[in-house]
């Protein structure tokens, strides 16, 4: 199967094909049509990425261990973690809206990190193995669908909303998903697959990634 | 040169949608799979103006009763009192937070109908091959793929007042059958999104780099 040198690209957004410049740290090259951003230098993102990813990890777990809050009223005590949220749901019977709650607050960013982390250790030695090509694209899946910056609004919403009717007392748990939605947009921000797609072994059979000839063209670049 | 840029589509080179390699795909019936990765190869998303119809109609049927049924209600000992996703927005703006009343609003009512609104512009605008304004209709596209995920606030807000006003029988809140259908339409919504192709803005023509011809 044919195929062209990896610093050119077709633009996502509008299909252009395109030459990837060398771009110095922090750069951003962009589509000349559209403006779409299609690659950034991030020298060292995969030290980095790694190193984020682990923390968020951590404390990932220490959010979902520790109670949100603290209510207190009528003399009785209520509390809450992230899960005992989706408990609570499936008690009542919203059966379908506790499993989403689950899936966006838990499951998808649990996965998104650990599938993540996985990739880079895994790309710290190339050729990785192909099922790192496999989890990178199921980590890009479990981000799209991960909302815990949106869970850490709704759960401040509901803060206020409860103010008038009871006393409440943040936990551990609500600094840690503070500290994870700054965490996790890092980790995303840091993140590049570009760097991790040359190291993983090729489907196709052909054992390491091979090198390619400069390619004069756009067009003209196959082999 | 004719002026027609250098487009995959027209250079015959697929671009993966999973790792973005360029590849010529196997033959005209059967486009065969990324040799790096293994992805499908495809020029376009699959039937993906059909698609995005579908699932932006299917999203619309489901907003009416998302707003109309309760979300939550709010039981005492002497009462029941339901609340839509509006009464909850107004609640907070009585309550002297303005800022939050508007997130909500802007989160609940006004991303989702925008959201509609905008794909089905997109749509009927690819539809008649507009080629104009290719640009801003690419911005407004990734805008409303970045924003959509924050519809599904006041899902996460009824999960969390439920969760703690748990002081039966003086004071209880139970979930509304308005959440499911609203959660339905943020879910939709992203899929819709995602099943578009912003790359057929771009087919119909409307060339040019950044300024003019
Ligand atoms: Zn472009
Ligand atoms: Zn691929």
């Amino acid at each position: 199967m044919a195929y062209l040198p990896t610093d050119i690209v077709a633009c996502p957004d509008c299909d252009l094909l395109e030459r990837i410049p060398p771009l110095p740290p922090g750069g951003t090259a962009r589509c000349a049509r559209c403006g779409r951003a299609l690659a950034a230098g991030k020298p060292g993102s995969i030290d980095r990425t790694t190193a984020l990813a682990a923390a968020a990890l951590i404390v990932f777990l220490l959010a979902n261990a520790e109670p949100l809050m603290e209510l207190s009223a009528a003399g009785r005590e209520t509390t809450t973690t992230i899960l005992g949220g989706v408990r609570e749901m499936w008690r009542q019977g919203e059966r379908a809206s506790s499993v989403l709650v689950a899936l966006f607050a838990v499951a998808a960013p649990g996965l998104h990190i650990g599938f993540t982390l996985a990739v880079l250790l895994a790309a710290r030695r190339p050729p990785a193995p192909r099922w790192v090509g496999d989890m990178l694209r199921w980590a890009e899946v479990y981000g799209l669908w991960s909302m815990v910056e949106v869970m850490m609004l709704g759960i401040l919403v509901s803060l206020v909303k409860i103010a008038s009717l009871a006393a409440v007392t943040p936990g551990a748990g609500l600094y840690a998903v503070g500290a994870l939605v700054f965490l996790l947009a890092a980790m995303s921000a840091s993140f590049d697959p570009r760097e991790v797609w040359p190291r993983v072994r090729w489907r196709n059979g052909a054992g390491q990634p091979p090198s390619f000839p400069e390619a004069a063209g756009a067009a003209g670049g196959e082999r | 040169m004719t002026g027609a840029l250098p487009t995959g589509a027209r250079a015959g080179i697929a671009s993966c949608a999973a790792c973005g390699l360029l590849s010529r795909p196997a033959g005209p019936g059967n486009a065969g799979s990324c040799p790096r990765c293994g992805e499908p190869l495809a020029f376009r998303r699959r039937d993906a103006v059909q698609r995005t119809w579908a699932l932006v109609i299917a999203a619309a049927i489901c907003y009416l009763p998302a707003n109309t049924l309760p979300v939550m209600t709010t039981i005492t000992l002497k009462s029941s009192e339901p609340s839509t996703i509006i009464g909850g927005v107004v609640d907070l703006y009585e309550a002297g937070s303005w800022v939050l009343a508007s997130i909500v609003l802007i989160a609940s009512v006004v991303i989702p109908l925008g959201k509609l609104g905008a794909l089905a512009y997109l749509l009927a605008t690819v539809r008649h091959r507009s080629g104009r304004r290719n640009r801003e209709r690419t911005r407004l596209y990734r805008l409303l793929k970045t924003v959509g995920r924050w519809s599904m606030l006041d899902v996460f807000v009824a999960t969390y007042v439920v969760a703690l006003i748990r002081f039966q029988p003086f004071l209880s809140v139970t979930p509304g059958p308005g959440v499911p259908f609203f959660a339905a339409v943020v879910i939709l919504t992203i899929f819709a999104a995602d099943a578009f192709d912003p790359r057929l803005i771009w087919d119909s023509g409307g060339e040019t780099r950044g300024e003019d011809d």
